[in-house]
């Protein structure tokens, strides 16, 4: 809920505004988001800027000034429960969320403005590390059994996605006949690459079985997958390249 | 091969599951080799203000340029290539832009962007960065990151403060030490790569790799490489499978040939006839 400002005067309630802009402006003109028709407001009077839950108010070289809670102010970080009055009118800011900054807000991106010092500092490492190594190299996932015929390669796993629930592809014709893969990783290839090869992703509501190269695409229970991905669900049978699959849960 | 049959790219952005707005922006060339990313921030949407200045300042300036000059050519001042310099002035020329609507619009205050490029030519990728958006490279079986975020992490891992185990659990991870638009200069770190035949380079926000392991992002690229679309798609579908907490940019660009730059008289010849 965005934080508030309830105009009043002399103990009685006159209206509600919501700080749902990034800048509001309180004046006696009628262009102004708050407007107070009264001639001890100037025609531009004062403004709140509002980022994200922090509200600032600043007063636009009023005639008459602006006070909080008493005092006089040109520029005000305001608080729950703060009370800004300009002339007879009060303005009351109500924001019942904490202000300090939320875990949300380490997600966003911020600049660290770094001190001069430590400025200076960071073109350094760039020349002195020309060659730029790579953070991390990665270590290949396993290569699937290379029988030449009919690759299965896996991307590394990470444990509990799709609730955990264990899945099977096992082959139903052709000299793999009765292999079966299990799906640990995230992707799995089928196929011949070159000829034809879809993916079999593991999401966490289940696994998609996608089409990625090849004239023909995989066929599901005797339909054609086209270009798009398609949850698989217990005991379908996948036809790609020419052998036939079974997908199912392991119970 | 002329540079639009050797590369292909494929660009993709999506707000993520948790965000309401976009602020990354993407775009690419084919015709020129060139493709830009950045990842904006500040409130409101002046972060998708910024990233977007900075993307057609950038791709605009520079395809402008590329009429004029052929990125091969040395630079007669500095002696480097022409590409680096592109790259260079005219991120630096979006720093302005995004700084002076800062100073300019009260609601645009302190916004600003990272941003990473690359200028392909002559077998080569030129690679601007500035902030925590990567660029990385598939050669073969090695997936590795050619940047190096301009972050407090990095920083931090640098200078041994903390290890690269304990960085992915960090709680500063969004503090960048660059950016573009937030101060009225900025150096972009431009460097130059050979490129091969079969490479794959990536280049995100960190909307991606906060949310996918490198590992990950590596052996998707290389299992779909043969369906780049395929390929972008999934990556991004990761990162929002594991939360979305950012937005998530990704762009693909696989090098299917070689493009040296033609040389020769009849090469010059034919770029003076044409200016």
């Amino acid at each position: 809920m965005p934080a508030k400002l309830i105009l009043s005067m002399d103990g009685v309630v006159l209206q509600e505004y919501a700080l749902n802009k990034e800048r509001m402006t309180i004046g006696r003109k009628a262009h102004n988001d708050i407007v107070i028709d009264n001639l001890a407001v100037s025609g531009e009077h004062a403004a709140i800027v509002t980022i994200q839950n922090d509200s600032f108010l600043e007063d636009l070289d009023s005639t008459n000034g602006v006070t909080v809670n008493g005092m006089a102010t040109k520029k005000h970080f305001l608080q729950n429960n703060d009370v800004v009055e300009i002339g007879k009118y009060k303005l009351k800011y109500l924001n019942d969320q904490p202000t300090q900054t939320t875990a949300a807000d380490f997600e966003r991106t911020m600049v660290l403005r770094a001190p001069p010092k430590q400025a200076a500092k960071t073109p350094d490492l760039g020349v002195m590390t020309n060659t730029q190594v790579g953070i991390q190299t990665t270590a290949r996932a396993a290569q699937g059994d290379s029988t030449g015929k009919f690759d299965t390669t896996g991307s590394p796993s990470s444990p509990d996605k799709s609730g955990g629930q264990a899945a099977v592809v096992q082959i139903l014709n052709g000299p793999n006949s009765g292999k079966e893969l299990e799906l640990v990783k995230n992707l799995t290839t089928l196929g011949k690459p070159g000829v034809q090869v879809a993916v079999l992703a593991r999401r966490p509501h289940g696994f998609f079985i996608t089409h990625v190269e090849g004239t023909s695409y995989p066929v599901v229970n005797g339909e054609s997958l086209g270009e798009h991905p398609r949850q698989l669900k217990d005991h379908d049978i996948i036809e790609l390249a020419g052998v036939k699959m079974e997908f199912y849960f392991k119970s | 091969m002329n540079i639009q049959d050797a590369l292909e790219i494929v660009s993709l952005t999506n707000p993520g599951m948790v965000r309401s707005h976009n602020e990354d922006s993407v775009s690419h060339d084919a015709e020129c080799g060139l493709v830009v990313l950045a990842d904006g921030m500040g409130g409101y949407n002046a972060g998708e203000v910024a990233s977007g200045i900075a993307v057609s300042v950038v791709m605009t300036e520079i395809k402008h340029y590329l009429e004029e000059v052929r990125p091969e050519d040395k630079d007669p001042a500095t002696g480097e290539d022409m590409a680096v310099v592109l790259l260079r002035d005219n991120v630096q020329k979006a720093n302005a832009s995004i700084y002076h609507a800062a100073q300019s619009q009260p609601q645009y205050a302190g916004m600003g962007t990272t941003i990473v490029s690359s200028l392909f030519y002559d077998n080569r990728v030129a690679v601007a960065h500035i902030g925590d958006s990567r660029l990385y490279r598939l050669r073969g079986d090695v997936f590795e990151s050619v940047t190096r975020d301009h972050s407090l992490l990095q920083e931090q891992i640098d200078s041994g403060m903390i290890s690269k185990e304990d960085a992915r659990n960090s709680k500063n991870k969004n503090l960048v030490t660059r950016a573009v638009g937030i101060d009225a200069e900025v150096e972009a770190e431009v460097h130059v790569y050979d490129v091969e035949r079969g490479d794959i380079y990536v280049l995100c926000s960190d909307g991606l790799n906060d949310m996918v392991e490198d590992e990950d992002i590596g052996s998707t690229v290389q299992m779909l490489q043969s369906n780049l679309p395929l390929a972008a798609s999934q990556l991004i579908q990761m990162a929002n499978d594991n939360g979305g907490r950012d937005n998530v940019s990704v762009i693909l660009v696989k090098v299917n040939g070689e493009f040296a730059a033609k040389r020769g008289l009849f090469a010059k010849l034919l770029s003076w006839f044409k200016n």
